[in-house]
């Protein structure tokens, strides 16, 4: 069978035909049995009659089919092939750029285009959550190469921190949202100080283990947690202290009132909306801006080798200790989030399935690409979204899709790494001094 | 014309179980010299360097680095990173290890890391770009620009190191290694995988830092052409012992060090195998 391999350099027509001539061969040892031949009732009794016009035209369609498949496969590698991979990678980055201002655009008139739709700005809300926190998780996986299969555990502890200090101390959600990653980052170092030695397998394995400890510990510490019944009636975030009530406590102004509207349901769905794109936004800032400060230099370094790290008297202990910090942050401040928009929360939302989704969003979207956590963040939100229609095969699209994915890009969706520092930009910005 | 000792290693000893890969070695380094240590494979030359640079904790002895501002210290004592932040003593490894993914620049700067992390105030100078930090990384782009053009990487900087070259990545680990603004140098096989043109820029290219940065180097190395040609001070290991010690030509012509070599029985000219293009 040795003219169907695929060969790499472009094929002649001769081959081309030898090619699809094996092809029709095939088809017609397959043919024999399953088309040329047919069994017909005759009085009672099978009687096997041949239909050799049938088989030739199963094997002619066959030789056709195979001979227009392959020029039409060869035409497309010619025209890819023919692409400079040198400029392709500084167009990728360009694309990317103008890709990251579209998105953000659409994120921003969205629920003015939509804002009878509550669906639409729920849906959209739940990506920008993930969004925020495959950012947050980027900072330890996709920079620092630390794998860490327990980040859930930090969102859970932003959104109980929130809810156990609004019950116990009536904290606002402004007032709660710092101490809450306060609280994440020293979890974050709590959790990376016994892990300074692990690596890869190992690291993995007792982050999984922490993030289920935090679920354990919710589950049955019932007097701080209520365990599994969960805590409700946490309060919406206000806009300066302007409630999204229907009615506002005496003497006291709503979000509707204060600006003469009348009263509708949808404007704590939107304020919640731009609310969760600002704090996206702000990660993303941040990130960015650290990832070309030293401390995002040296988690990427890290990543690369450990060892060259330590001989470049890099405190190792400090920059894994601080991805694991900011890390954790950035998913306390998510959690503090969710606890607000759901209004109650219980150990079931966070659960290992949560992590990993999490994780699958940051690894998709290509290690370290914070465009790429988006467009892995919208594929993996609405792709199941979307499979609503097709009921119990939902999830086997969803696996589908990555494994797709995996096998068409292996290093994620975006894997083209822009450089922190440019040595032409540099000079020209260290020239005007 | 004896130079002032910068490194003094005395009775080091490191043991790996039953395995006792350096045994009661002692030997010093002169300041703003080249010193070679050679030795057949698996004398030991790594494990000492380990030692030195506090990628193992010796056994029994003792380092002592008279450091031209800080005074003397005892890098025995020291652990991994300290080494090469305070005492800077930096390494290159023998199976090159930049960071792959980044930049030819970027590896620059990380090496430069310690200083810039003081001065981005734990991140918040950095993440508003104060004046103290836009300096900090300014005075860092110089260093780096000036190793660029010395070592002929310009050209490349802004390309991922992992692809480029052998032979540019080991100029660009000797690259970043200087970028820590080393009192010793401490180089592992600098010229293993090189080509002979190659290896001849890596002399020209150490004699200059050694003779006008004034950089001690301290050179674990195979290649004859090499050694023969830059050092200034041979020391040969054998299982982990010193068995000879002097300038390249008394080690060329020392017996001990044909024998390790050689063996005892062997028949060819000795003097011409290790005795290089000197």
């Amino acid at each position: 069978m040795s003219a169907v391999i695929v060969a790499r350099h472009a094929r002649t027509p001769t081959e081309r035909f030898k090619d699809a001539a094996w092809v029709a061969f095939v088809a017609l040892l397959l043919g024999i049995p399953m088309v040329g031949m047919t069994t017909v009732d005759q009085g009672g009794a099978l009687v096997v009659t041949t239909r050799f016009g049938v088989l030739a035209a199963f094997v002619a369609a066959s030789f056709a089919g195979r001979f227009a498949f392959r020029w039409v496969m060869d035409q497309y590698r010619t025209r890819r092939d023919a692409k400079s991979t040198t400029v392709k990678v500084d167009r990728t980055a360009k694309v990317v750029q103008v890709l990251g201002w579209g998105i953000l655009g659409v994120a921003l008139f969205l629920p003015a285009m939509y804002s009878d739709n509550r669906y639409v700005v729920d849906t959209a809300t739940t990506v920008l959550i993930y969004v925020m926190l495959g950012w947050g998780l980027n900072v330890v996986v996709g920079l620092a190469g630390l794998l860490d299969l327990g980040y859930v555990a930090f969102y859970a502890v932003g959104a109980y921190t929130y809810a156990l200090l609004f019950t116990h101390f009536g904290w606002t959600f402004w007032e709660a949202l710092p101490a809450a990653g306060a609280m994440a980052a020293t979890f974050g170092i709590l959790l990376g100080y016994p892990i300074l030695r692990l690596r890869g397998d190992y690291l993995a394995i007792v982050t999984l283990g922490f993030g289920e400890i935090i679920r354990v510990i919710l589950v049955n510490w019932t007097e701080l947690s209520n365990g599994p019944n969960g805590i409700g009636s946490i309060p919406r975030p206000t806009l300066f202290g302007l409630p999204f009530e229907r009615n506002p406590a005496e003497g006291e102004q709503s979000f509707a009132t204060f600006f003469g509207l009348e009263f509708s349901g949808m404007h704590r769905i939107i304020f919640l909306y731009y609310l969760i794109l600002v704090l996206a936004l702000l990660t993303n800032l941040f990130v960015s801006r650290l990832r070309k400060l030293p401390v995002g230099r040296a988690w990427e370094a890290l990543r690369e080798d450990e060892i060259a790290c330590k001989a470049m008297g890099m405190n190792v202990t400090n920059v894994k200790l601080s991805a694991f910090a900011i890390g954790a942050m950035l998913g306390g401040f998510a959690g503090v989030f969710f606890a607000a928009r759901q209004g109650f929360i219980s150990p079931e939302s966070f659960t290992f399935s949560e992590s990993a989704i999490i994780l699958a969003i940051v690894v998709l979207g290509g290690m370290g690409s914070q465009m790429g956590v988006v467009l892995a963040a919208l594929v993996l939100v609405l792709l199941p979204e979307l499979g609503r229609n097709f009921a119990e095969y939902r999830m086997l699209l969803f696996g589908t899709a990555m494994v797709l994915i995996m096998v068409w890009k292996p290093s994620g969706l975006l894997s083209s790494r822009e450089p922190t520092i440019r040595l032409a930009k540099a000079s020209a910005m260290g020239g005007q001094k | 014309m004896s130079a002032a000792t910068l490194l003094s290693v005395e009775n080091l000893t490191m043991r790996f179980g039953g395995l006792t890969a350096i045994d009661d070695l002692s030997l010093s380094v002169p300041a703003g010299k080249i010193t070679a240590i050679i030795g057949p494979n698996g004398a030991g030359k790594t494990t000492f360097f380990n030692c030195l640079t506090g990628f193992y904790k010796p056994t029994t002895g003792s380092v002592r680095l008279a450091h031209p501002k800080r005074g003397e210290m005892r890098l025995e004592t020291m652990t991994g990173h300290r080494v090469a932040r305070d005492a800077q003593v930096v390494r290159t490894f023998q199976n090159i290890r930049l960071f792959p993914k980044m930049t030819v620049l970027e590896n620059l700067i990380v090496a430069q890391h310690n200083r810039l992390q003081d001065a981005s105030r734990f991140s918040i100078a950095g993440l508003f770009s104060l004046p103290g930090y836009r300096k900090a990384e300014v005075e860092a782009l110089k260093t780096a620009v000036h190793w660029l053009d010395r070592l002929g990487l310009t050209g490349i900087a802004d390309t991922a190191a992992g692809d480029l070259p052998y032979g540019t990545q080991r100029r660009i680990e000797i690259a970043r290694a200087l970028c820590v603004d080393p009192v010793l140098l401490c180089l592992d096989e600098p010229a293993a995988g090189l080509n002979p043109r190659e290896s001849a820029e890596l002399n020209t290219l150490l004699l200059s830092l050694c003779r006008e940065e004034g950089i001690a180097i301290l050179l674990i190395e195979h290649d004859m052409s090499v050694v023969m040609n830059v050092s200034d001070h041979i020391c040969v290991l054998n299982y982990g012992r010193k068995i000879a010690e002097g300038t390249p030509l008394e080690i060329r012509n020392d017996p001990q060090v044909i024998k390790a070599y050689l063996g005892e029985d062997d028949e060819s000219e000795p003097a011409t195998l290790i005795g290089g293009n000197a």
